[in-house]
C-alpha cells in the first residue's frame, strides 16, 4: 500500500507537469513556474529550487516506452533522490547549436532532438547519469564547505546531504549555495554493484495518471476561447482544392468557420461533432493533380524491375560474392517484398494551437519538438522564443509523430482564424494521410557448397529512402546510399565469407514515405531471416543448427539462439499443422532470438499459439520495462505480419479504420515468454527489438507447418488461395 | 436540451439528439477519461457503462442516453469493481502508452462485474472489442486473472 501511496504522490507532480503545468504557464503569460527561479540548474536536465522542488527535464518523449521512468532512474541514480521526490517536464525545442551532451536536448545517437529508432537509453546513459552526478557533487561540495569538512566524508541520499558528525542539509536548501560551486571537470560515476535503482523495476511514474482517466493527451487539451476542428485534405497526394460550397455546413449547428488550404478544408466548430457534420455537409471538388491514376501494381513493378539490375550503390563488399555463387554447388535466389504500411496509433492526429501577431502557442504530442517549432516559425515569421511548444504525452506514435505534416497544416488552418482551434484527424484521415513505411522489394542470393556451407552472399535493396527526405545529411556516398535501407543487411550476425549488399533508391510517386517502428532492421531482418531459412532448407539443415554454424564469431548472438531454442522446446515434436520458426537478429545494440509457433488451420487461417524470446541487451534500466517491449513490440509486429498493408487504386488509399486496416487483438494474442541474458555491457534499445523479431519468425513457422514460404507480406489470405 | 445521468449526476447538455455521447463527455462535460480511437466501434476506446454493460459510446447517440445511468472512467475509482481492476493494472504494470487503457479497464470492469470468475474464454470474448496497439494483451488477461482470484 505504501509503494502504491509514494506512486500516486509521484504522478500528481508528472500531471503538473505534463498537462496541466504547462497549461497554467500557457494560460497567464509571463507566469514563472516556481521551479523557474531555480538557482541550481548547472545542466539541462536538473533544477533545483530553494523550496526543494526538483524537476528533471526529460530530453526523450513518452510514446509508451516508458522512458520517463528509466531515463529519471539515471538521473535518480547518481542524484540521490527518490523517484517519489521528483516532478517531470518535457524538454522544451532544442535547435541542436549546442554541443555539450549536458546541455543539449539532442539525441547523441540520431544528433538531433528526435525519439525514435531505439537510441534513448543509448544515448541518455552516459549523459543522464553524469547529469545527476554533477549536481550531486555540487551540492556536497556546497554542504561540506558550509560545515567545514572534507567533501569526502558527507554522502548524499533521498535529497539530503549528511555530514561526519550527523548534520543534514536538504538539496533546496543547499540549492543557492551549490549554485556557487565550480562546476566539476570530471564526474566520476557509480560502479555497476554501487546501483540502487537501475536494475530494478520499480513502478512506471507516468501511468496511474492513465489508468483513471486524468491523463492530458494532446487530443485533451483544453484552453479559453478553443474551438474544435477538422479536416478533410485531398484525397490524393498532391492535389489541390479546385472549388467548395459550404452554403450548407454554415447553416449547421455549432459550425463557426471553413477554412480552406491549398490543398485541404478545415470546418471549425464548438465541439468536434458539430465540425465533422460540417464537413459532410461541403460540396468539394478536388483538382486531384498528377498522381490520380496511381495505383499500388504500377508502384510495385517499378520497384521489381530496378530490382533486376544492379544496384545503384554497393553499401558492402567482401570477397568477391558473384563469383563464389557462380561456382557454388548449390544456388538459392528469392526476392521478398514488404508493404507500405500506415502507423496508426490509438490516439489519432492532432493538433491544437494558436497564432497570434505577437506569438504562437503550439500544444501537440510530437516525437521532434524543435521541427514543430520551426513549422510555426517558417509559417508565420514569428521568432522562435515567440513560439511556445507545449509537448504532452502520447497515445502512441510508431514514427507518425517524427513528422510534422499534421503541424503544417494546422499552422496554415490557424494563421486564418483569431481563437485556439484544436484540430483532430478522423481515423480515416489518420491512414489517408498517413506518411508510410517504404515498400520493399529485395533480391538475395547465395551458395552453398556440398556440405551446405554458405560460400556467397548478395542481397540487392530496392525501395524509397526515407532518409533522404528526413535527414538527407545521413545520405552516404554522394547521396545514393540511405544507410536505414540497408541496417541489418550490411551488417547481419553471420559469418558470411564473401557478400555484397546493394541498394537502388525507387520513389513510388505520389507516396510520401516514413519511419516506421523497427526502421531498417525490420525491413532487412525479414528479408535475411526468411532467406537464412531458405538456405537452410535447401542444405537439408535443422534452421537452428545452420544459424548456429554461422555465429562462430558471435557468441552473443549464439548465447540468445541457443536459449530460445532450449526455452521453446526447439526440436520437440508437434502436431501436423503446428510448426515453429525462428529468427535472430542484432538490432539497435540488442541481441534477439524469437521462436514462435504456428497453427495453420485447413483454411489456411494463421494461429500464433506461443512466442519464445530470448535477448542480451546488455545493461537493463528497468527490466520489467524490457519484458513489456517486447511483448508489446511482438504483437505490434505480428498484427502487422498477419493483416496489414496500405494500397492505392486511382491515387486513393484503399483502406480506411481499423475494420479494414486491422490491429491484432487480445483472442488472437498469444502466450509470450522472454528470457534476459544479463550482463554490464552498456544497454541496447529495445523499443523496437520485438516488432523487428516478429515476422521473420511467424513466416519461417509457417514454413514449418506447411511447406508453403511466404515471400510477401502480410500474410493476409495468401495460405487461404494456395 | 437533453438530460443525462453521467456517474449518478444529472447534467443538463444543449446538444444535437444525434451527437455521440463520447463528445457530448469530451468536448460538453470536459470529461476526457474517454477516448476518441475510430469513430465506429472498431476499437472500443471509448469504451463507458450503459446501465453496467460496456457500449461504445462513440456510436451511441447521446439522446439514447437519455434516463440511463452512464458511468465512465472517472468513477472507477468509486467503482466497487472499477479500483480493483485500476491496482491490478498499475500492479501487473499493464500500461504503455495508456490511451486505450481507459475503454479496457470499462470493458474488464464490465466483465468482472458480471462475471467474477472469467475463463479464458470469457476474457476473449469480453476484451476482443479494445484495440491496444502497444500490445498489452498479455498483461490485460494477468491483470484480469489477478482480479478474480482476489
Amino acid at each position: 500500500m505504501a509503494h502504491t501511496a509514494l506512486s500516486r504522490r509521484a504522478i500528481l507532480r508528472i500531471g503538473l507537469a505534463a498537462g496541466g503545468g504547462l497549461l497554467a504557464g500557457m494560460h497567464l503569460p509571463g507566469f514563472a513556474r516556481a521551479a523557474d527561479a531555480a538557482p541550481l540548474a548547472p545542466n539541462s536536465f536538473i533544477r533545483i529550487a530553494t523550496d526543494g522542488t526538483i524537476t528533471l527535464i526529460m530530453p526523450d518523449v513518452e510514446v509508451g516506452q516508458g522512458i520517463y521512468t528509466s531515463a529519471t532512474m539515471l538521473i535518480a541514480e547518481e542524484l540521490e533522490v527518490g523517484l517519489d521526490q521528483v516532478r517531470l517536464e518535457a524538454a522544451p525545442p532544442d535547435d541542436g547549436r549546442t554541443t555539450d551532451l549536458l546541455k543539449s536536448y539532442t539525441s547523441p545517437v540520431l544528433k538531433q532532438q528526435a525519439t525514435g529508432g531505439s537510441a534513448s537509453i543509448r544515448g541518455d546513459w552516459q549523459r543522464l547519469r553524469q547529469a545527476g552526478a554533477q549536481v550531486r557533487m555540487m551540492l556536497i561540495a556546497a554542504a561540506a564547505q558550509r560545515w567545514q569538512v572534507d567533501p569526502a566524508a558527507c554522502h548524499a541520499a533521498r535529497a539530503v546531504v549528511s555530514g561526519p558528525d550527523g548534520r543534514r542539509a536538504g538539496y533546496g536548501e543547499l540549492a543557492e549555495a551549490a549554485a556557487a560551486q565550480p562546476v566539476p571537470a570530471t564526474i566520476p560515476l557509480k560502479s555497476v554493484d554501487q546501483f540502487k535503482l537501475i536494475g530494478t523495476s520499480p513502478r512506471r511514474l507516468d501511468t496511474p495518471s492513465k489508468v483513471d482517466g486524468s491523463c492530458v493527451y494532446g487530443i485533451d487539451v483544453k484552453v479559453p476561447d478553443m474551438k474544435v476542428g477538422t479536416v478533410a485534405a485531398c484525397p490524393v497526394t498532391g492535389g489541390t482544392l479546385r472549388s467548395l460550397d459550404d452554403s450548407a455546413a454554415r447553416k449547421l449547428p455549432g459550425v463557426r468557420d471553413v477554412v480552406r488550404i491549398d490543398n485541404a478544408v478545415a470546418v471549425i466548430g464548438d465541439h468536434f461533432w458539430a465540425a465533422k457534420q460540417g464537413l459532410a455537409a461541403l460540396q468539394i471538388e478536388w483538382d486531384l493533380g498528377p498522381y490520380a491514376r496511381m495505383a499500388t501494381a504500377d508502384l510495385v513493378k517499378a520497384l521489381d524491375i530496378a530490382s533486376q539490375r544492379d544496384s545503384d550503390v554497393i553499401a558492402k563488399q567482401e570477397g568477391d560474392a558473384e563469383a563464389a555463387i557462380a561456382k557454388a554447388a548449390r544456388k538459392v535466389s528469392a526476392a521478398y517484398e514488404i508493404p507500405f504500411l500506415s502507423h496508426a496509433p490509438m490516439e489519432p492526429i492532432n493538433t491544437t494551437i494558436h497564432v497570434r501577431a505577437d506569438g504562437a502557442d503550439l500544444w501537440v504530442g510530437t516525437q521532434v519538438p524543435a521541427r514543430a517549432q520551426k513549422t510555426i516559425t517558417d509559417a508565420t515569421g514569428l521568432p522562435p522564443e515567440k513560439v511556445q511548444v507545449h509537448n504532452h504525452l502520447m497515445g502512441g506514435a510508431f514514427g507518425r509523430r517524427l513528422d510534422v505534416d499534421s503541424i503544417q497544416q494546422a499552422v496554415l488552418i490557424a494563421k486564418q482564424v483569431s481563437y485556439p482551434v484544436k484540430l483532430i484527424w478522423t481515423r480515416e484521415e489518420d491512414i489517408q494521410h498517413d506518411l508510410y513505411r517504404p515498400y520493399y522489394f529485395d533480391r538475395l542470393s547465395a551458395g552453398l557448397d556440398d556440405k551446405g556451407t554458405v560460400v556467397g552472399w548478395t542481397h540487392k535493396v530496392s525501395g524509397s529512402s526515407v532518409t533522404a527526405r528526413w535527414v538527407p545529411i545521413g545520405m552516404q556516398q554522394d547521396g545514393k546510399l540511405d544507410p536505414d535501407a540497408v541496417e541489418g543487411a550490411a551488417e547481419t550476425p553471420y559469418d558470411l565469407p564473401a557478400m555484397r549488399v546493394g541498394y537502388t533508391r525507387v520513389e513510388p510517386p505520389g507516396v510520401v514515405t516514413a519511419w516506421w517502428r523497427g526502421v531498417g532492421p525490420n525491413h532487412n531482418v525479414f528479408m535475411v531471416e526468411s532467406f537464412i531459412d531458405e538456405l537452410a532448407a535447401a542444405a537439408n539443415q535443422d534452421p537452428v543448427a545452420f544459424r548456429r554454424n554461422l555465429l562462430g564469431k558471435n557468441p552473443r548472438a549464439r548465447a540468445v539462439l541457443d536459449l530460445a531454442a532450449a526455452k521453446s522446446g526447439w526440436g520437440e515434436t508437434l502436431p501436423q499443422g503446428v510448426g515453429r520458426g525462428i529468427s535472430l537478429q542484432f538490432a539497435f545494440g540488442t541481441y534477439m532470438a524469437h521462436v514462435l509457433e504456428a497453427e495453420v488451420t485447413r483454411r489456411g487461417e494463421v494461429r500464433i499459439r506461443r512466442c519464445t524470446v530470448a535477448l542480451d541487451c546488455g545493461t537493463a534500466i528497468m527490466p520489467d520495462g524490457v519484458v513489456a517491449q517486447v511483448q508489446g513490440g511482438l504483437i505490434f509486429g505480428l498484427g502487422t505480419a498477419l493483416y496489414n498493408e496500405i494500397t492505392w487504386q486511382d491515387g486513393r488509399v484503399q483502406q480506411s479504420n481499423f475494420n479494414d486496416y486491422r490491429a491484432m487483438r487480445i483472442d488472437e494474442a498469444p502466450r509470450i515468454d522472454v528470457y534476459r541474458i544479463a550482463n554490464d555491457q552498456a544497454p541496447g534499445g529495445i523499443g523496437e527489438t520485438g516488432t523487428v523479431a516478429a515476422a521473420p519468425a511467424l513466416v519461417n513457422a509457417i514454413y514449418a507447418a506447411t511447406g508453403k514460404r511466404l515471400r510477401r507480406l502480410p500474410v493476409g489470405s495468401q495460405l487461404v488461395s494456395a | 436540451m437533453l438530460t443525462l445521468t453521467i456517474n449518478g449526476t444529472p447534467r443538463q447538455v444543449d446538444v444535437p439528439d444525434d451527437m455521440p455521447l463520447l463528445w457530448v463527455l469530451r468536448d460538453v462535460l470536459d470529461m476526457t477519461g474517454t477516448k476518441f480511437g475510430c469513430g465506429i466501434a472498431q476499437c472500443g476506446a471509448c469504451t463507458v457503462h450503459m446501465n453496467g454493460e460496456a457500449v461504445r459510446s462513440c456510436v451511441l447517440p447521446a439522446s439514447a442516453a437519455v434516463g440511463q445511468q452512464i458511468t465512465t472512467i472517472e468513477a472507477m475509482a468509486q467503482h466497487p469493481v472499477g479500483h480493483k481492476v485500476q491496482q491490478a493494472w498499475l500492479d501487473v504494470e499493464v500500461v504503455q502508452c495508456g490511451y486505450c487503457q481507459s475503454g479496457q479497464i470499462m470493458s474488464a470492469t464490465a466483465l468482472l462485474a458480471a462475471t467474477p470468475k472469467p475463463t479464458d474464454a470469457d476474457i476473449d470474448a469480453a476484451m476482443a472489442g479494445n484495440i491496444c496497439r502497444c500490445g498489452t494483451y498479455v498483461r490485460i488477461r494477468d491483470a484480469i486473472k489477478q482480479v478474480a482470484q482476489s
